[in-house]
């Protein structure tokens, strides 16, 4: 079930002590921190692992000193920024390198990963059986056969079916106006 | 308002695919680590020789405490540690 709490009422809830809000909010992100330390700046899956780690151990630690709470978002992609970085200059360290050069060609990646969260963010209100075909097809990289079977839909109908589903995808985005919406991904 | 076309909306879901669930779950389990993440603080406070071994070697001296010794704890003590 999608979650409806905007990000302001996800992080309070956090701060307060929800277990349930903050399983919400690493679920949320993930896939947003992931993105940004593989894709943005290229880390082994071993560094990229520490980061995530790192990341939301930090949010967890300094959530109290977030001064706006719907800011959780650029707060985490400036954290993992940060992050990605000390480790590629640690990798880096017999050859003096400027912050420039080693976030070349990232920030192309990282203004794409911001368009993908907010569509995520979209997918995440569309009814579940569009989330899940969606979700699965495009970001699972799932065949037509695995979609079928795991949803017990037949194989010819699950061509027709993404297309709707990305239509209402493409209303709900261009009718969104509500500053205070969630912001992450399921 | 931006208007997406069908290749871009597929391009863009694409762009985010699942963080390993094993580190989503560790990362989840935080709160649920804060006792012995406490507990092994209070312990390094306390007994020099044991925060020693700590910073030399954060997990092979919770090894040998027979201490969790997952990424998402690892990466927690070491805040900790370093803002003591």
């Amino acid at each position: 079930m999608a979650s409806t709490l905007s990000d302001r009422e996800l992080v309070a809830r956090c701060r307060a002590g929800d277990q349930q809000a903050w399983n919400e909010l690493v679920e949320r992100f993930s896939r947003y921190v992931y993105a940004i330390s593989v894709q943005a700046f290229r880390l082994s899956e071993t560094d990229a692992e520490d980061v995530f780690q790192e990341v939301f151990a930090r949010a967890y630690q300094h959530l109290d000193k977030l001064r706006d709470d719907a800011a959780v978002r650029p707060w985490l992609a400036q954290l993992t920024r940060r992050l990605c970085i000390d480790r590629l200059r640690a990798a880096a360290r017999e050859l003096p390198v400027a912050d420039e050069e080693l976030i070349a060609g990232s920030e192309e990646t990282l203004a794409l990963l911001d368009e993908a969260l907010t569509v995520h963010e979209a997918l995440a209100a569309t009814p579940e059986h569009c989330r899940e075909i969606l979700d699965r097809f495009f970001a699972r990289d799932e065949s037509y056969k695995t979609i079928g079977e795991a949803l017990d839909l037949p194989a010819g109908t699950i061509a027709s079916r993404i297309s709707r589903c990305l239509g209402r995808l493409r209303e709900l985005l261009e009718g969104r106006s509500d500053p205070d919406r969630p912001s992450g991904v399921r | 308002m931006t208007v997406f076309g069908e290749e871009q909306l597929a391009r863009l879901i694409r762009a985010l695919p699942p963080a390993p669930e094993g580190w989503v779950r560790a990362a989840q389990e935080l709160p649920l680590a804060r006792a012995e993440l406490d507990q092994i603080v209070a312990r390094a406070e306390a007994d020099a020789a044991f925060r020693e071994r700590l910073v030399a070697d954060l997990e092979a001296a919770l090894e040998a405490e027979g201490y969790e010794r997952t990424t998402a704890v690892l990466a927690a003590l070491r805040l900790r540690l370093k803002s003591k």
